[in-house]
């Protein structure tokens, strides 16, 4: 048994085990993505688990972040960079252009890597997003507000200043102020893409507990470089090296007895 | 951590959305890109009115109108020499007097002003930019000229007097205080803010690291701005200046105060002139018919040269971020 | 070995190497860009210091109340030309901003890295430095010919053209300063591009945005040149509907300064340190703004 899953036996793979029966929530197929000419996703195939945790790791610039960002079309902000192949959530394509990507964002939420919260007030900044899609009376869409900040853990310190900026949060506090944003969608899925990398141990500890308790609700895809990290929170664990998919199965297994040297010498650290 | 509760789980079909718009979105693009255009537009028609305006004159006159000292209204004769003349050497006053100034604020901004000065020292040069140029004409002309006439051209004129080069260049036969220098000198002032800020922008944008490497071998501080800051900043600082001389070309109040609106060309530059901006203020609004299209002629040329001007400087600025 | 000994020490050079001209030099720029700096001090106080003296003396209650007098009447005032020079800069900001503020945003926006986006950038910046003269002239052309005579929206046009680069320059760079981190936020959840920038771009740079308002307010209230041809000046209060010309601070002064008349010189010495001040205390608080936003 390697030495890093010796240590992180105990809390590999978090309370729950892996539910590799549950439905296949997206489904990607023969996924290539190209930064103008470069390649930087080679024929990606994989699947995404009903309300479990997947986490994608690897090494910088193996492709992680950017097949995250293929789930909900955020690349195409951007004019030179371009996905083919499948990406089939519930059964559609999000790939095709009959599908309104906007509303596909709506359906399948993101948190960054930096808190980003927007220049108002927190009411306003989970408000946006509800108010995107949805026309409530403002009483509906207090209990909304309420109801995603109880999710995201942060309701108890911010009830009492919903009026103030999103700008005044702690570190720690504006991320749970983007998650909640994220949440008030009830999108079906949910993507992190490095949600703690920027924060201190203490705020990453309540946004790891965070997303074991969401788990319940929404399927989450997480992009991290930390692997402890990846080994406590997720049921299913995906290596990515050099735009490929080397290895992809529950975590314990991944962790513990990967099939690959590639994927055994990446978690012992042989390289980073 | 808050357990969540059941019923707080709710299914994907609950949620009913509305489409997002892709209507308002376009417009609000379509918007964007239409008042992006309208700058174009605008641009597109100055040069179009200008030409069009002008184009009886220059058929009139042929390239001739460029270089004819007349102006003669009765008789329908005009020439834009006086005016370009006026023009030119109130500008090149202002910059041989200006540039200097305006290098000196900078380089104090930027290395001699202690820290508490700095914001004081930067308001004040903002608002001698903010000052309208009516008001700088009229301290020009009522408060400068008197002082200058009396200080300057007169016992200028006395010492010159007879002296070949020179009494006939700085000579004023009869000392009122405006003219061409003061013109220029007027010119000077108001064209220094505007250099001296953009000048202030391009040294703070010249990496600390430069300079403090300069003051670590032991250069004192002119050492520093001319050996390093100078050349690092070089074609910028031309630019600059060159924005301060479209200004100057272009500026119409406070000239037209101070420079005597003669219609003669003078040798000395103590003796009014015009310039083609006082020129068009003093009598476009009596024009008729030739006269009209003359003074559009001159607008035409006065258009092109700074044009010129201003393109060159833009390209040579590239950009800096003020403030 | 032991600690140096200092006396052992010798300095391999000697101090006091440096050429004397050097120090004179350096004395010599200091000395020189201080006293410059001073002068631009001087300027501004003098030019203050005047508009304070002749103006304030000519200062009473009919410069708000009376009209401009005509040519030898006794007496009168400026509050025509007062409200005439706010409708006209009033006129210009409200046609200004909206194009200026789209016109800008298009370019940070939607415009990155477009061919067309980078000329109009350049031109923009052309027109912002552009003598207004010229722009007096070709709005003549373009309405007070075919409409027959001077006319308010003919001045109003004219400041709007004046104007308009200003804003455009500060509302791109405002906007640019935007970190793109925050567009992506507002796009992954699901909000068109039109929504991310007027509901979190334009929220984010708005402080920086009013300024550029607030100093391409400053910048007209004191053009004269352009209202030389198309809102002219008279000694009426405006009409409805703008015709004829509207009388407006900056082209009073221009004529009543180099009058026969006294009472039309004190006039224009009062309508002088109105706009002054006026434009004075616009570009303070535009800028104080700026900074009091921008160091939350």
């Amino acid at each position: 048994m390697s030495p890093i899953a010796i240590n992180a036996s105990s809390s590999i793979g978090s309370s729950a085990t892996a539910d590799a029966t549950a439905p296949v929530r997206i489904a990607v197929r023969n996924l290539n993505f190209y930064y103008g000419d470069f390649r930087g996703l080679k024929d990606i195939n994989l699947n995404f688990h009903d309300r479990q945790v997947t986490a994608l790791i690897g090494p910088s610039g193996c492709g992680k972040s950017t097949l995250l960002r293929t789930f909900n079309r955020i690349y195409s902000l951007y004019p030179d960079q371009r996905a083919e192949g499948e990406i089939l959530l519930d059964g559609r394509n999000v790939l095709s252009s009959s599908i309104d990507v906007n509303e596909l964002r709506a359906r399948v939420g993101m948190v960054f890597q930096k808190p980003t919260p927007f220049p108002m007030s927190i009411w306003d900044n989970i408000a946006f997003g509800i108010r995107l899609y949805e026309k409530l009376p403002k009483s509906e869409l207090d209990d909304r507000i309420e109801e995603a900040l109880r999710k995201a853990a942060l309701w108890d310190e911010v009830k009492d200043k919903l009026r103030q900026s999103g700008m005044g949060l702690s570190g720690g506090q504006q991320q749970r102020l983007c998650i909640a944003r994220t949440i008030a969608q009830r999108p079906e899925v949910i993507l992190f893409d490095e949600p703690t990398s920027a924060l201190d141990p203490i705020s990453t500890g309540k946004i790891e507990e965070l997303i074991e308790q969401l788990r319940s609700e929404f399927t989450i895809v997480i992009v991290t470089h930390n692997m402890q990290q990846a080994a406590r929170i997720s049921q299913f664990t995906a290596f990515m090296y050099l735009g490929e998919l080397v290895e992809f199965g529950e975590t314990t297994k991944i962790f513990m007895n990967p099939n690959k040297k590639q994927t055994q010498d990446y978690i012992t650290g042989r390289f980073g | 951590m808050v357990a969540l509760t059941q019923d707080l789980v709710m299914t994907r079909t609950d949620t009913v959305r509305r489409s997002s718009k892709p209507t308002a979105d376009r417009l609000f693009r379509l918007a964007s890109l239409s008042s992006a255009l309208l700058v174009l537009m605008v641009l597109a028609g100055i040069v179009a009115s200008m030409i069009y305006g002008g184009l009886p004159a220059f058929q009139e006159f042929g390239f001739g109108f460029i270089t004819s000292t007349a102006w003669d209204v009765n008789r329908d004769q005009y020439g834009a020499w006086v005016a370009i003349v006026g023009t030119l050497s109130s500008a090149s006053i202002a910059l041989i007097i200006g540039v200097p100034i305006s290098l000196g604020i900078a380089i104090f901004l930027t290395q001699l002003c202690p820290a508490w000065l700095k914001r004081p020292v930067a308001t004040t040069i903002e608002l001698l930019a903010a000052v309208p140029s009516i008001i700088y004409g009229m301290w020009g002309l009522f408060v400068f000229a008197p002082l200058f006439a009396k200080f300057v051209q007169i016992p200028t004129s006395q010492l010159v007097e007879g002296i070949p080069f020179f009494g006939t260049v700085l000579y004023s036969r009869v000392p009122s205080g405006v003219g061409v220098l003061t013109a220029g000198i007027i010119l000077a002032i108001m064209i220094i803010p505007f250099i001296a800020s953009i000048t202030r922008d391009i040294l703070d944008q010249i990496p600390t690291i430069l300079r403090e490497s300069a003051y670590g071998i032991g250069c004192t501080t002119w050492e520093v701005v001319r050996h390093v800051l100078m050349p690092q900043a070089g074609v910028s600082i031309i630019g600059a200046v060159m924005l301060g001389l479209g200004r100057a070309l272009g500026e119409t109040m406070a000239v037209t105060f101070v420079i005597g609106n003669a219609n003669r060309l003078s040798a000395s530059i103590f003796d009014p002139g015009s310039t083609i901006a006082s020129r068009i203020a003093n009598e476009f609004n009596e024009a008729l018919g030739l006269q009209l299209n003359a003074l559009m002629a001159l607008g035409c040329i006065l258009f092109l040269v700074t044009f010129t001007v201003l393109v060159i400087a833009r390209i040579l600025i590239a950009r800096v971020q003020t403030h | 070995m032991d600690a140096a000994t200092p006396s052992n020490l010798a300095a391999p050079v000697a101090w006091g190497r440096v050429r004397r001209g050097r120090h004179v030099a350096d004395q010599a720029l200091k000395i020189i860009c201080t006293v410059f700096t001073m002068l631009g001090a001087l300027v501004l106080g003098w030019i203050l210091m005047m508009l304070l003296v002749e103006g304030f003396s000519a200062l009473s209650p009919a410069v708000f109340t009376q009209v401009t007098p005509g040519p030898g009447t006794q007496g009168g005032g400026i509050a025509n030309a007062i409200v005439g020079s706010l409708i006209l800069t009033f006129l210009g900001i409200v046609v200004a901003t909206p194009v200026g503020v789209l016109a800008g945003t298009y370019l940070a926006e939607y415009g990155k890295g477009s061919k067309l986006a980078e000329v109009i950038r350049f031109l923009n910046d052309i027109l912002l430095s552009a003598p207004s003269i010229l722009i007096g002239l070709f709005v003549y052309t373009l309405m007070v010919q075919p409409m027959g005579g001077y006319s308010g929206w003919a001045g109003g046009v004219a400041l709007a053209i004046i104007a308009t680069p200003v804003i455009v320059r500060t509302t791109e760079d405002m906007l640019r300063i935007v970190p793109g981190s925050l567009r992506e936020a507002g796009a992954a959840l699901g909000a068109p591009m039109s929504t991310v920038i007027m509901s979190i771009s334009w929220r984010a740079a708005r402080a920086g945005m009013l300024t550029g308002i607030l100093l391409a307010m400053a910048r007209i209230a004191g053009e004269t040149a352009p209202l030389l041809f198309t809102a002219l000046n008279n000694n009426f209060w405006f009409k409805p509907n703008l015709m004829g010309g509207v009388s407006n601070l900056p082209v009073m002064i221009y004529q009543f300064a180099l009058a026969p008349y006294q009472n039309w010189r004190e006039l224009a010495w009062a309508g002088a340190l109105l706009i002054t001040l006026s434009i004075l205390a616009l570009s303070i608080v535009a800028r104080m703004f700026l900074k009091k936003d921008g160091a939350r």
